[in-house]
């Protein structure tokens, strides 16, 4: 499969269990190592770049059920993901900012809600600048109402020129908040379109493998 | 009198217990490796400062502040070459090959020292202590090795609570994925954690070199006191550790006032008696 990504779009990967969504993901953020094939950025290839050294390249990842540092505090966890990140817009104030309750949390990361903790991954990756933020299964666990307030803050994000690749089994939510969709289907991509062309029936039958002759087409 | 005595040199012994264990505790603690040639890496520490002591003529306290860093570089080498290989490996494996290392330091020992024990030459800071009354009289070289004991923990807490380098060592103790995705380089904060566990038992090593003499195939049973420790005070608690470590110091000292033979054997049933009421230590961890 090729992906490309413009800056500043949001570009949703959605697709059934086991459709190869958080390996592509996992893959452009270097826990998986690519058994063929190249990542680049600006044409510049990362493909050999160990994870850690991909954030200072531009890529950050709100990886899935969150994965925050329970023996570090909220600020902690803000704070280490500038370890490596680029100089940029965001910082702890902006974080701040965007989710203001932030400021005055003192609890231990464990016992923020669901959605507090999702804040808190996205605060984390924001804070290495990142040109390409990769968000895996953000609605995972989380009430429909919490993921919806979690989606509206991407405006916010794509307004500093970050591109968003996401993957989200939530296919309503991703088709909501994307420029762009991609239906993945056993590793390879099989419906891809701006979300206002794509009918449901066209999504349903990409996402289920039900119509691949006529949907390949359109890849 | 005779047990006050008994407790206070059993709380200086301790010291040296956690200065010994808090290596084990941070190498478990931050990368789950059970090194189980931590003993020998102490016993190699003590013939290390022998030769330093011989060659260069200094005394075994200046010989301590060269093994220290030297075998921090040396742990960090280690951990990057060696163990953590076999940690991509499995876990498993890091038990066989620190168990190996254990194996390969007592033979090189006994091939380079042969079999004879040893101790260190601590001159004149041997014998020489101060009289507190009549009965109780404290060993300045005790002193010594509990005051660096507490400053080696409180240090290492520091550290790790404060220092850039020490929320990376927290961060990939935690979760090492996430904290690779942060941009942490979690091979080079391992290599770091095990560079300040050599460095610790490094100091340990000399320390027990002081107190009593060494062969090439003490380190094992030194291992046991280490593990005894982190597991009354609580696995990956470094203030547990140093708790961990005064209480088997004093049952050990309790114990041999009984009788002179109880004592190790005191120590031990202490720590079967935690283990039995409080499987995660006195203090447990915060990370569980």
């Amino acid at each position: 499969m090729t992906l490309s990504l413009r800056a500043g779009e949001t570009v949703a990967m959605i697709g059934a269990n086991g459709a190869g969504k958080s390996t592509l993901l996992r893959t452009i953020a270097g826990l998986h190592s690519p058994s063929s094939g190249s990542i680049l950025i600006d044409g510049v290839e990362i493909t050999g770049l160990p994870a850690h050294r991909r954030v200072a390249a531009g890529i950050a990842m709100v990886p899935e059920g969150r994965r925050l540092f329970p023996s570090l505090s909220l600020e902690e966890n803000l704070n280490i993901g500038s370890t490596r990140g680029r100089r940029g817009n965001w910082d702890m104030a902006k974080v701040f900012a965007l989710f203001p309750w932030m400021a005055e949390r003192r609890r231990p990361v464990n016992y923020l809600s669901g959605g507090e903790q999702q804040a808190v991954a996205i605060g984390r990756a924001l804070m290495a600048n990142p040109r390409i933020l990769l968000i895996d299964e953000m609605s995972l666990g989380l009430s429909p109402v919490v993921v919806r307030k979690l989606y509206d803050v991407l405006p916010a994000l794509l307004a500093t020129g970050t591109t968003i690749l996401l993957v989200e089994q939530d296919v309503t939510q991703a088709l909501r908040v994307s420029d762009w969709a991609h239906c993945l289907l056993e590793g390879r991509i099989t419906l891809s379109g701006r979300p206002r062309d794509l009918a449901p029936a066209e999504v349903e039958a990409a996402y289920f493998g039900l119509a691949k002759s006529t949907a390949a087409g359109r890849g | 009198m005779v047990w006050v005595n008994a407790i206070v040199q059993g709380i200086l012994l301790g010291g040296l217990y956690a200065l010994f264990a808090c290596g084990l505790s941070l190498m478990f603690g931050v990368m789950r490796v059970v090194n189980l040639a931590h003993g020998d890496f102490a016993v190699l520490a003590a013939y290390l400062a022998l030769v330093v002591i011989t060659g260069l003529h200094v005394p075994v306290l200046w010989s301590a502040l060269v093994i220290a860093p030297l075998f921090g570089a040396f742990g960090y080498l280690v951990q990057r070459f060696i163990i953590q290989r076999s940690l991509d490996v499995s876990p498993l494996t890091t038990l066989l090959v620190t168990f190996g290392l254990s194996i390969v330091i007592q033979n090189s020992l006994l091939e380079l020292a042969s079999a004879n024990s040893q101790s260190l030459p601590s001159g004149s800071l041997a014998s020489a202590s101060f009289q507190v009354n009549g009965q109780l009289s404290i060993a300045y070289e005790s002193v010594i090795v509990f005051v660096v004991a507490v400053v080696v923990l409180v240090g290492l807490q520091v550290f790790l609570s404060r220092a850039r380098l020490g929320r990376q060592v927290r961060a990939a103790a935690d979760d090492q994925e996430a904290a690779t995705i942060v941009g942490v380089n979690v091979r080079h904060v391992y290599g770091v954690a095990a560079a300040i566990a050599f460095a610790t038992v490094a100091l340990a090593g000399v320390a027990f070199g002081m107190y009593s003499s060494f062969d090439p195939a003490a380190g094992p049973q030194r291992l046991i006191f280490a593990f005894e420790a982190v597991v009354i005070g609580g696995v990956g608690s470094l203030w547990g550790t140093l708790a961990g470590g005064i209480i088997l110091g004093v049952a050990q000292v309790l114990g041999a006032q009984v009788d002179s033979s109880f004592g190790v054997l005191a120590g031990h049933l202490v720590f079967l008696v935690v283990l039995a009421l409080r499987p995660n230590g006195l203090i447990p961890a915060r990370i569980s």
